[in-house]
């Protein structure tokens, strides 16, 4: 294997331009529909340039591949590998998919503008082209998942009708599954072989073959393709994708998402292949598959439907030729990959144009075609009867050479015998679908009452099928020079061996194999010949309707779901803390007697009554808001005394900033709960049963009992403080003596951002919840007296209309100082806030309106600028983001000053503050303010 | 002292807890508020009890405590207000779109019929019209 690094870029580029073209479609849409269907060509066509030129060494034999590590710690890297099977599949994709933008511009009526379709079809494709081009096996089931994903876009692309939704939901559920089961079984393959790269598994498969493990791994891959390839017993989500547009089936259904599926074979044909259990699940599926959907597909009236099931039946063949193992029965896999895509793609578009100009799929009203739409009619002709495998088409050759593999296999002891019987009866049944297709559409009458006369479509439409028709022709005479070389590049890679000699011709002899055609054909022509006994019998037959089973297992997963979901979430909050709680107490009861104890040798602080006065205060305050919580005015006066001892704890414990802080945070909350308790009830009603209060309290009482022990625990427990850098470098790296602001506003700016941003959220989410809020505020007070007829005593305007400039200058004052001494951003912005929140309270809303601005949630964004710009600025000096920075400035009439660009971080903050605290209030009072103008 | 704060830390977390557990929205604030206290006095205290040594340099200081945790607890003060605010707002609306303040809003049962109800709510402002 040769990497070639300059031109292996080529991989991921071209992936990068078809993921990046996915955009594409939708901004040439305002063009017009021309423009985006171009796009759409474009990128698939440019796509496909980037690919050729790694072409030529492939076809020498070489393996391109390309390594970029992404996680490596997970094994998940960015590896692209481009072989002969991959370059088969990257052709088919891009080559199709061109075909099929051209097809979906005539296709789909004039008044879609189809940049959602194209965008949808080009990330369908690029997740497609991902599948094929990865070497990294973690990559493509990503890639896989996409195409999951995206086709599920495609088919409920008619979103209006209840069918294209039900089709696309099934198709996602089976093949969204089956990728769940495959992302399983290539982590498994990952874990055994110790690479997720397809190169360094490739050398592991003996190791891989030999694992206990290898059972469920290939269990699990298997139900990926399968599920993807529509095998027996997934197929059902296929005939039913066909509620899809008929341009994304002949896309999905010929050479991409099915195909996945045997694309996977194929990939992990050199892993998991050659053991027993490989050849008899890979080939009896396929063989049933094979059988079951070209007997299923004979009774399909809607022709489309019969297609599904067409290619049901020629997957199952796929699959049945990797399960026999034989390097000749792997070339014939490959080599039927290349003819299904172009026949099935060809009929597809050929019924879509059908479909198109009669208005019906009904094969029993649409009879007659030929003199109507000669020429279209021809293409689908020859298209059909590749399908069948009449001579001359390319069709024709890879079941040849199905029909030779099913005579030499040996393998089943004995069983084996049956197979060439089963292959000679799919055989005829393909020959008897493709007739019913040709004679029903084309001939056996008139046309039965059709929606719209039909003719030939525009010239443009059809030249798709023409293309795709000629390939037909060309790879059925001149197999080895059309295909020979792209054929033995593929086989080789999916062998990973020398190729067996083999000859691509049209004529091999009158052996066994063309005996069985001959039979085939006969047979199936004699069969639909009495096809009226045939359906007959089969009507008789218990209908096994895959789809209603799917639906009914659907509903009942859903109702059990919600069953489920009922009773675990009732929607009480009461019971989601109830539970967390007793949660907590079980974890932490259970961390206690599994872990280890703290040493305790701390000295303490001694006690004294000081601090035995503020206890029993806080006791008071705490005890008194809880057993009076039902007077609520009552526990909000309460609940102030326990504020205040927390920040004299503040105080005494040598936190001069945070006493500031919550002191001023003690003001406004307790504000913000009076203009609450002013809408809300005024008592709360004695309403919980004895059992409840009791649960309650012993949920409480464990809480609280745990959290004073392991407070306990912790304050007499050695110490080792982790502030030593901060302490030192306060002064001299940041520029301040105040420790805990200069940690704030520098050391941790970060967090301090992500805190004011936090803290604007809040502020935004309750300006949200106060937008058209409308409450009506009780008349009368919670022992029934009204509310005081003055609402703004003059006493209290006149109080405080002077200490206005007095608590602004102490904000300025607070917030200057605080690099230094207590103080700062946050402290200044609650004083500044109650400030101003005191003048509204005393002298009306209207007053304080006249004088504020109105709508703050501008300013919580000017608060986060300033912070994190000047946290950009330090870019501009080549610093990590949030740099400080600070020196020693002269000042006439003040002197010498120690400025910090920090400052303006910590104006941010402040001004963050200011805007939340007024914004909640003032908005809360406004609510109030508008009742009494109403 | 640390006894002290332990009994302190333990008795607002269980009132917080007691609280918090009531089906009405007042109580659950007050709830939350104790809890506040209970968590960030603890979260102080993780950093031990000092007296007379705030982390404020200068040369007559010859020991400090430690700022960390003040750092810490000094946002989380300011956060627990915006979170309180928030709450209580939320409380408000709840009030408000429901007709009680029972914290699971029973009311709410038949949400698509309340939420029609409060669009068909003539404005404020046009009730004033109609009014005057």
């Amino acid at each position: 294997m040769i990497e070639h690094l300059s031109q292996a870029l080529l991989l991921p580029l071209a992936l990068m331009v078809a993921f990046g073209g996915v955009a594409l479609p939708l901004m040439a849409e305002p063009y017009g529909r021309k423009a985006a269907t171009i796009a759409t060509g474009a990128v698939m066509a440019l796509t496909l340039a980037l690919l050729i030129p790694l072409f030529s060494s492939v076809i020498g034999g070489q393996t391109v591949v390309m390594h970029l590590d992404w996680l490596p710690a997970y094994g998940i890297n960015l590896g692209f590998r481009l072989d002969g099977l991959g370059m088969l599949f990257s052709i088919l994709i891009l080559g199709i998919g061109i075909l099929v933008a051209l097809y979906a511009h005539y296709y789909l009526p004039d008044y879609d503008k189809l940049g959602r379709f194209f965008a949808f079809l080009l990330l369908f494709m690029s997740a497609m082209l991902g599948i094929v081009l990865s070497e990294n096996l973690l990559l493509m089931v990503v890639f896989w998942e996409i195409t999951s994903l995206s086709s599920f876009l495609l088919i409920a692309y008619k979103s209006e009708a209840y069918e294209s939704r039900i089709a696309a939901r099934m198709a996602l559920a089976v093949t969204g599954g089956g990728g769940l089961a495959l992302l399983a079984g290539v982590i498994l393959l990952g874990q055994v072989a110790g690479s997720y790269e397809l190169s360094a598994v490739i050398a592991a498969a003996d190791l891989i073959k030999a694992d206990p493990l290898y059972p469920v791994i290939l269990t699990l891959v298997l139900l990926g393709a399968f599920t993807k390839s529509a095998q027996f017993p997934f197929h059902f989500w296929l005939p039913n994708a066909m509620a899809a547009p008929t341009p994304v089936s002949a896309y999905l259904h010929s050479a991409t998402m099915v195909k996945a599926g045997v694309f996977l074979l194929a990939r992990l044909y050199p892993v998991l292949s050659g053991t027993d259990a490989w050849v008899i699940s890979v080939s009896v599926i396929g063989a049933i598959t094979l059988v079951y959907g070209a007997y299923m597909a004979m009774y399909r009236d809607d022709f489309k439907g019969l297609l599904a099931y067409s290619t049901i039946s020629h997957l199952g063949l796929i699959t049945l030729l990797f399960g026999l193992s034989t390097p000749m029965s792997v070339i014939a896999g490959v080599f039927h990959i290349i003819n299904h895509a172009i026949f099935k793609a060809s009929l597809f578009m050929a019924a879509g144009i059908i479909d198109h100009e009669c208005g019906t799929r009904d094969m029993r009203r649409v009879n007659g075609l030929f003199k109507l739409m000669p020429i279209t009619a021809t293409l689908a002709m020859v298209a059909a009867a590749s399908m069948a495998g009449v001579p001359l088409l390319n069709g024709f050759l890879s079941k040849e050479m199905f029909f030779t593999e099913a005579v030499l296999f040996t393998g089943f002891d004995g069983a084996h015998l049956l197979l060439p019987v089963f292959a000679t009866i799919a055989g005829i049944l393909a020959v008897a679908y493709s007739a019913r297709f040709i004679h029903d559409v084309f001939f056996n009458g008139e046309p039965v009452d059709l929606p719209r006369q039909p003719h030939e479509p525009p010239r443009w439409m059809r030249v798709p099928v023409e293309i795709l028709v000629l390939l037909c022709l060309v790879v059925g005479m001149f197999p080895a020079w059309a295909v020979g070389s792209l054929l033995a590049s593929a086989a080789g890679a999916v062998l990973q061996a020398p190729l067996p000699a083999y000859d691509l011709k049209i004529w091999h002899g009158f052996n066994l194999a063309f005996v069985m055609s001959l039979i085939a054909l006969a047979g199936g022509v004699g069969i639909y010949a009495m096809r009226r006994h045939l359906i007959e019998w089969h009507h008789k037959l218990p209908s096994l309707n895959s789809r209603t089973g799917f639906e009914r297992l659907h509903r009942y997963l859903v109702e059990q779901s919600e069953r489920i979901l009922r009773a675990l979430d009732n929607g009480s909050l009461q019971r989601y803390i109830a539970l967390l709680c007793a949660f907590v107490l079980v974890y932490a009861g259970w961390a206690y007697s599994t872990g280890g104890r703290l040493p305790q040798h701390n000295p303490g602080v001694p006690f004294d009554i000081a601090a035995l006065i503020a206890l029993a205060g806080l006791m008071l305050g705490t005890i008194g808001t809880t057993l009076l919580h039902h007077r609520r005015l009552l526990a909000v006066v309460l609940i102030g005394i326990v504020g205040l001892v927390v920040s004299l704890t503040f105080v005494r414990f040598s936190a001069p900033d945070l006493a500031l802080t919550q002191l001023s945070v003690e003001v406004v909350t307790i504000v913000l709960m009076l203009l609450a308790l002013y809408y809300l009830p005024q008592s709360s009603p004695k309403e919980s049963s004895r059992a409840r209060i009791a649960r309650d309290i012993i949920l409480a009482a464990g809480i609280g009992l745990g959290m004073a022990f392991i407070t306990y625990a912790m304050l007499t427990s050695s110490f080792n403080t982790i502030s030593g850098y901060y302490l030192e470098q306060s002064v001299p790296g940041g520029g301040g003596s105040n420790v805990v602001n200069v940690i704030l506003v520098d050391f941790r700016g970060f967090d301090t951002l992500g805190e004011i941003a936090v803290l604007a959220m809040a502020a935004l989410g309750a300006h949200a919840l106060l937008d058209q809020l409308r409450l009506t505020p009780p008349a009368k007070d919670a022992v029934g007296r009204l509310w005081a007829e003055e609402a703004h005593p003059l006493f209290l305007k006149m109080l405080m209309r002077p200490l206005l400039p007095l608590a602004l200058a102490v904000a300025v004052y607070i917030f200057l100082r605080g690099h230094n001494l207590p103080g700062g951003g946050f402290v200044a912005g609650l004083v500044t806030g109650v400030a101003l929140i005191l003048q509204s309270l005393a002298g009306g809303l209207s007053f304080a309106e006249q004088r504020l601005p109105k709508y703050y949630p501008p300013f919580l964004g000017l608060g986060l600028a300033f912070a994190a710009g000047i946290g950009l600025v330090s870019w501009f000096f080549a610093r990590p983001f949030l740099t400080s920075a600070h020196g020693h400035f002269e000042i006439p009439l003040l002197g010498d000053i120690e400025l910090a660009s920090v400052i303006i971080f910590d104006l941010g903050v402040y001004l963050v503050v200011v805007a939340t605290v007024l914004l909640i209030l003032t908005e809360l009072g406004r609510l109030h303010y508008r009742k009494e103008n109403a | 002292m640390e006894a002290m704060l332990a009994i302190a830390i333990g008795l607002l977390s269980s009132c917080g807890v007691y609280l918090m557990l009531r089906a009405r929205t007042f109580p659950v604030i007050l709830g939350l508020t104790l809890l506040s206290y209970a968590v960030n006095l603890f979260l102080f205290a993780s950093g031990r009890l000092v007296v007379n040594a705030p982390p404020i340099i200068s040369s007559e200081a010859s020991h400090y405590t430690d700022p960390i945790p003040q750092a810490l607890v000094l946002t989380a003060i300011v956060i627990g207000f915006g979170m309180t605010a928030y709450i209580v707002t939320l409380a408000l609306r709840g009030l408000s779109e429901s007709g009680s303040d029972h914290v699971d809003m029973p009311e709410m049962a038949d949400d698509i019929n309340s939420e029609a109800a409060i669009a068909h709510q003539p404005p404020a402002t046009n009730q004033k019209e109609q009014q005057s």
